[in-house]
């Protein structure tokens, strides 16, 4: 073997002898990482980040943050001599006068959208798959708060260009404060500085945007890399895959190499969207002045399910003891929030609750295997998805030429009624699904090859699976049930013996029991002659 | 009765023949409308048609309105149950339904929608059929071509007020909203620039009127020239996605974006090292 050249060999040791990272390289370089499409879901979030990060340096060295009146006198015509904030006129010099600030604040405002829109499905992804299982509990819930931040660091990052999109979204904003009781009024003044708009907010929500939540998003994100790289990445069952190895290849050199080119896929998609795909046309849009509003005023997407709450909504608002409740804004704007972040946080512990299971989970679930789990989950889907779709009814109204109010109170009953078909359907679904993967390990998959039988009976030949995807079936995991059953004096166990005992035993019962139990071949008594018709009968003929 | 040979009692049963109440009431409804046609004044009828043509223009116009509008209008434009009195409605707002197709309207709906024209509706017709009404009773009239010329309007100023007065309806740069029971704001694309006066002056359908004490001829054209400014802008920064904010680019970052990288990601995961 040649020696490597003595330029790195110089170098290297000159860093070892110093920072001693040879040894932690040498062990974590060949990291084993499993490999699944959707294991890289994550990373558009992670490389998303990063553009933000870069594209966001470059938009802060012309704005400025600041309300105070000026008057335009840039190039953009239909708007000279226009009086407006500092921060709208520094944002439409970006836009107009600054060499590719245009694309830069494009390209911003696309990896937002795609930063959120990555996190949601890699989460979705981890819930599906029951990655969120003991040890990586506490991944998931920094995960949930990454995903608030990051709402949080779009809504703020919304608000600043102070155009009339962006205001009508900062006075919904502070129509929530207000109607948060006893402290609301206080909240309101505290943000904004005084009484709406103010001369504060925009400097406010800079400092929050560019410093505060960034510096956090980042410290998470590090953690979160660190718990992953630590606890190691789950895997999808399969050949060899076990709760004790990793299956997949090292780090070094195989997987970086893959991550580096979805970086600069995700890199490649956001600028392509930046360049040909304008988004935020603050120009059209106009400065913002408190006494104007526009139809089609909507958030950007992550918050479209707030918006759709909101307009769902009834008009209640009650008089409590000489204080105005307005619940037509403070359920909007709290409860639907409340389910989707707080029964995401949640949702590890109450399973473990239900299931009583408190073993470690390095394999991942394929979703038909827990059904309810899976269900949980659409339904999930389904209520932020028509809170989703109805944050935009106005644009549904026009452009579909449906009635307004039709859409209001198709959302009004849908959202209701939605969650639970799709929950019926995806468990119905999950079982049907499992069926078929226990047809396959027990009777084979159809060949295509019809036989005739010397009966003049016509039967399709089935053959045994391919190892991989027998594998991948078999790696479905029993779902632990409580122990509810009583003992020989008809004494129930400790813990189902209160109502909440009892509630917990049976939906233990309900959320474990396998439905469909996989069976290898054919072993059963009495199974050939019911399925001899179709496959496994023959089979045995073809031997 | 004596001498004439017509029995008395035929005279009674024709006069209680069914027929009979229609044929009074169509007589005593005849004379009077007759009677009161004569003896209304004609004077404004005729001043107005000066003002807004010529007199030929307005009896031309009065065939084509009997022709094409009566059936919902009324014979005079009085009004129906269906359709409302066009007395005092004014030229401008005739100008405005029939060029842009809207009237005569297709079937009943919450709102009638811009359509091509009906062939017989040419410029010049429109015009007869405008002095026709404007000869009822007076109205807002077509603008001057002066009056509605963007090049004479200030844009930026037309801007301000288009965000105060139009967007809540019509949105950001004129792509249209919804309103309630049906109804919306159409888009301001199609719309020519007299259109788009007629439409400020005498507020059809849903739409509130804006005259000239709200908002001055002058101001008008502004809006115009702001309106007609933007429409033709090109994008710089791209597709415009429709021009109507966050809706259609939420749509794209989910369904191109996303989709994109998904696909990505399969593909980069689906190739496998080849066993050494």
């Amino acid at each position: 073997m040649n020696a490597p050249p003595k330029a790195i060999t110089g170098v290297s040791t000159f860093v070892d002898d110093r920072i001693g990272a040879g040894n932690f390289l040498k062990r974590n370089l060949r990291k084993i990482f499993p490999d699944h499409w959707s294991f890289l879901l994550g990373e558009i979030a992670l490389y998303s980040f990063v553009i933000l990060l870069l594209t966001g340096t470059f938009l802060t060295f012309w704005f400025k943050p600041g309300m105070a009146e000026t008057t335009y006198t840039g190039s953009y015509a239909p708007l000279y001599g226009v009086k407006m904030s500092e921060a709208y006129a520094s944002a439409l010099n970006i836009s107009f006068d600054v060499r590719g600030g245009l694309l830069m604040r494009q390209i911003h405002h696309w990896a937002a959208l795609l930063f959120v829109a990555g996190m949601t499905v890699h989460m979705l992804r981890v819930f599906f798959t029951g990655a969120y299982r003991k040890p990586r509990e506490l991944n998931w819930i920094i995960g949930i708060l990454l995903l608030s931040l990051a709402l949080l660091e779009g809504l703020t990052g919304y608000s600043l260009p102070d155009d009339l999109l962006s205001g009508a979204g900062l006075r919904i904003t502070e129509g929530v404060m207000l109607a948060i009781p006893i402290v609301g009024t206080y909240l309101q003044f505290f943000l904004f500085g005084g009484e709406y708009p103010g001369h504060d907010v925009i400097s406010r929500f800079y400092s929050i945007h560019i410093l505060l939540i960034p510096g956090i998003l980042l410290a998470l994100v590090s953690a979160h890399m660190i718990l992953m790289w630590v606890q190691k990445h789950t895997q999808m069952p399969g050949k060899g895959r076990t709760e004790k190895n990793v299956v997949g290849a090292p780090f070094y050199p195989a997987f970086m190499i893959k991550a580096g080119a979805f970086f600069l896929f995700t890199f490649g998609v956001i600028a392509l969207l930046g360049t040909f795909a304008q988004i935020n046309p603050i120009w059209l849009f106009g400065p913002y002045t408190p006494a104007d509003i526009s139809a089609g005023s909507q958030p950007d997407w992550y918050m479209g399910f707030l918006e759709g709450a909101l307009r769902l909504m009834p008009a209640w608002e009650i008089n409590f003891l000489g204080h105005t409740v307005t619940f037509s804004v403070l359920i909007p704007a709290l409860v639907p929030l409340g389910i989707v972040m707080t029964g995401l946080a949640l949702y590890p512990f109450l399973e473990q609750w239900v299931t009583g299971d408190r073993r470690e989970h390095h394999v991942a679930d394929r979703p038909r295997n827990n059904p309810h789990r899976t269900a949980i989950g659409i339904s999930g889907i389904t209520f932020y998805g028509i809170l989703w779709l109805l944050g935009a009814n106005d644009e549904i109204s026009a452009n579909f030429h449906i009635s307004l109010y039709t859409t209001t109170w198709f959302g009004r009953i849908a959202i209701f009624v939605g969650p639970a078909i799709a929950y019926w359907i995806t468990y119905r679904m999950c079982i049907g699904l499992q069926r078929k993967d226990a047809e396959v390990l027990s009777h084979g998959v159809e060949s295509g090859v019809i036989k005739r039988m010397p009966n003049g009976q016509y039967i399709e030949v089935h053959t045994p699976p391919a190892e991989d995807i027998a594998e991948h079936i078999r790696g479905k995991k029993e779902i632990p049930v409580l122990e509810s059953a009583e003992d020989g004096e008809g004494i129930p166990p400790k813990g189902a013996r209160s109502a909440l005992g009892r509630l917990r035993a049976k939906m233990s019962e309900a959320y474990g029991t396998d439905h469909v139990p996989l069976t290898d071949g054919h072993h059963e008594e009495g199974h050939e002659g019911e399925h001899a018709g179709v496959g496994a009968g023959d089979r045995k003929e073809l031997h | 009765m004596i001498g004439t040979g017509i029995s008395v009692n035929s005279i009674t049963a024709r006069r209680r023949h069914p027929l009979a109440r229609v044929a009074v009431v169509a007589l005593a409804l005849g004379l009077l409308g007759g009677g009161y046609a004569l003896a209304a004044p004609n004077g404004s009828t005729a001043d107005a048609a000066i003002a807004s043509g010529k007199a030929d223009d307005v009896a031309q116009g009065k065939s084509l309105f009997v022709a094409h509008c009566a059936s919902c209008h009324g014979m005079n434009a009085e009004g129906t149950n269906k359709a409302p009195t066009l007395i005092g409605v004014g030229a401008a707002a005739v100008n405005f339904q029939v060029s842009s197709g809207r009237m005569p309207a297709a079937d009943a709906g919450p709102q009638a929608p811009r359509k091509p024209r009906p062939e017989w509706a040419t410029d010049q017709a429109v015009d007869q059929l405008a002095a026709y009404v404007q000869s009822l009773g007076g109205g807002p009239t077509v603008p001057s071509a002066e009056q509605v010329d963007p090049a004479k309007g200030d844009p930026a100023k037309g801007g301000e007020l288009f965000r105060a007065n139009c967007i809540q309806c019509h949105n950001f740069v004129g792509a249209g909203g919804a309103l309630t029971y049906g109804k919306y704001a159409p888009p301001l694309n199609p719309a020519t620039p007299t259109q788009i006066y007629e439409a400020m002056a005498t507020g059809p359908q849903a739409m509130p009127v804006f005259n000239d004490s709200t908002i001055t001829p002058e101001q008008k054209r502004d809006m115009i020239a702001y309106i007609t400014h933007v429409r033709s802008q090109v994008d710089p920064g791209g597709s415009g996605l429709g021009r109507i904010g966050p809706v259609t680019e939420g749509l794209v970052a989910w369904v191109v974006g996303l989709s994109l990288l998904i696909l990505a990601s399969i593909w980069i995961t689906a190739k496998k090292r080849r066993a050494a």
